[in-house]
């Protein structure tokens, strides 16, 4: 099925609930799963863009969540990248129940701010903290399909190197990595939180270009301030805060 | 949980957004009322985990929207915001 | 009711004992933070509580003041609208009686303001003849910032979001001001038992 790869401004045609069927299910991390989904209407997406979930129980109560979409506008199938919070609702489900085969209700895309489409050009420094890679790596797949000469540097925290998303296809990217909690044997990366300095040295020396910073309140906030602080326009840095609020 | 867990930005509300108006709104610009800032709507913060949500100045903190919703019944407060520019 | 998906059955939602919990909540067993903002953090020395508007003088106690006011400890059901109900939780506090004690008013409603702008209104009787306190403790220990310290109001027989976190004062009229929420879809009044959530309800 062509997607339809939607440019610059939208008209928006009503946000509706879809059902979408599960293609495939894939172990990324020990708390993180991808949802390859199967939608048939959907409409095309742009990377960065979420998806809203819901969940619907026997006795009518119903549950919803934002997940970002993973996949880039040019796959042939919507992916949803989900990591399990350990008192959630709604992730325990999608992470460990969920089967393929099943059906999941589902409306999107959604949000205009936080997206990069190849057409803005670069260069390109996306800053992820946890799962807040999920919609840089939509916007490396883009890329990757449409714009590979754009410049773009990755820059991942995460706690270790076993809580890293998608760590086989990364190692096709310029990924700078900082693991806070725990390093491999012999590791030299970084091994602490992002900072100025960290920045400093990572980011584009002219500050130039766009930058997408996504990951938990205290992380995008910390990194946004940085990023103005080492020279990046304000109006060039787009941030995404992540919450636990409901899981 | 952290305090600053009830704490997102406009991205979140995007899908609200979108019950409520035909156009994107979290990339039009708007002026807050209290302090002058101007934002993208994505840009501000959100407190959702409440009876309504409420949008507030990234800068001063202040109130721009409020938004409830009771099944198809919604309300609105935009009484925070000077103008709002859109690019529909 | 078309599409049910398999196999989530949701947070464990327990309907309680109908005697105790209001139609359409169910219980908690932790104590959900809602917040329409940042969470205010005053000084205890800048703090104080005020009664103003339609009486004679206004009135006004420093946190020191407050706390040297006789005080209860009660155990209260508290419903809040988003439909979670907790039992039997403990608080310490000034009844609403004792700080209106030597005020006199022809006054009918109250609007109590707080730290960070959050405002609610109930009519005066229900902050007296012991259904209303400001609370300062909770199961034994001081109010946590984010559940309302130093002192929130507390008026366990209305919707929570009534009990108003961050709590500086009372404003007594003779009108009924919508507050907050109430201004947002919200009933004025919020009876948990008659399911009293929005306008018309």
């Amino acid at each position: 099925m062509a997607r339809a790869a939607v440019l610059g401004r939208l008209v928006l045609t009503p946000i509706r609930w879809q059902l979408c069927d599960v293609a495939e299910l894939i172990d990324e991390t020990p708390q993180v799963k991808t949802i390859i989904l199967d939608a048939p209407d959907w409409p095309g997406h742009r990377a960065g863009q979420h998806v809203d979930v819901r969940l619907t129980a026997e006795d009518g109560y119903q549950a919803q969540r934002s997940y970002s979409i993973a996949s880039a506008p040019e796959d042939e199938l919507l992916a949803i990248t989900v990591e399990k919070l350990d008192d959630g609702e709604v992730s325990p489900y999608l992470a460990e129940e969920l089967r393929v085969g099943d059906k999941l209700e589902l409306r999107g895309p959604i949000g205009g701010y936080f997206v990069w489409d190849a057409q803005q050009g670069g260069p390109l420094l996306l800053v992820g903290g946890g799962s807040g890679v999920v919609p840089l790596v939509s916007m490396l797949r883009h890329r990757a399909a449409v714009a590979p000469s754009v410049p773009a540097r990755l820059l991942y925290s995460a706690r270790s190197l076993d809580d890293v998303i998608y760590r086989a296809e990364l190692d096709g990217f310029d990924v700078v990595y900082t693991l806070t909690r725990e390093q491999p044997a012999g590791w030299t990366g970084f091994a602490r939180r992002v900072d100025d300095a960290m920045l400093r040295e990572v980011a584009d020396p002219n500050a130039e270009g766009l930058a997408y910073v996504c990951g938990p309140t205290r992380f995008v906030e910390a990194v946004a301030d940085g990023l103005v602080g080492v020279g990046y326009a304000p109006e060039n840095v787009r941030t995404e805060r992540f919450g636990p609020t409901g899981g | 949980m952290e305090e600053q867990d009830l704490k997102l930005d406009g991205n979140s509300a995007a899908g609200l957004f979108r019950e409520l108006f035909s156009f994107e709104l979290t990339t039009a610009r708007g002026r807050c009322d209290n302090c002058g800032a101007v934002a993208e709507v994505g840009a501000v913060l959100v407190f959702a985990n409440a009876p309504g949500s409420v949008l507030r100045c990234p800068q001063c903190e202040s109130v721009l929207m409020r938004i409830a919703k009771n099944g198809e019944r919604y309300w609105l407060d935009v009484r925070g915001i000077t103008w709002l520019e859109i690019q529909a | 009711m078309s599409f049910v998906s398999r196999g989530f059955r949701g947070k464990r939602r327990d309907e309680g004992p109908s005697d105790r919990v209001p139609p359409g909540q169910y219980l908690v067993d932790d104590f959900p933070v809602l917040s329409a903002g940042p969470t205010p953090r005053t000084p205890l020395e800048e703090w104080d509580f005020a009664l103003t508007g339609d009486i004679g003088e206004p009135k006004r106690w420093t946190w020191e003041e407050f706390l040297a006011l006789p005080s209860e400890t009660l155990t209260k059901d508290i419903h809040c609208v988003t439909k979670w109900s907790k039992l039997d939780t403990v608080w310490e506090g000034v009844a609403i009686d004792t700080l209106l004690e030597d005020i006199e008013t022809s006054a009918e409603y109250a609007t109590a303001f707080c730290d960070g702008g959050y405002t609610t209104n109930v009519p005066l009787e229900d902050l007296t003849d012991g259904k209303a306190w400001v609370a300062y403790n909770y199961d034994g220990e001081p109010l946590d910032p984010e559940h309302g310290g130093p002192a929130r109001l507390l008026v366990p027989h209305l919707y929570f979001w009534k009990s108003a976190k961050w709590v500086r004062g009372l404003r007594l009229a003779d009108e009924d001001e919508p507050g907050f929420w109430e201004s947002l879809g919200y009933h004025m009044y919020g009876d948990p038992w008659r399911e009293q959530r929005y306008w018309g309800d």
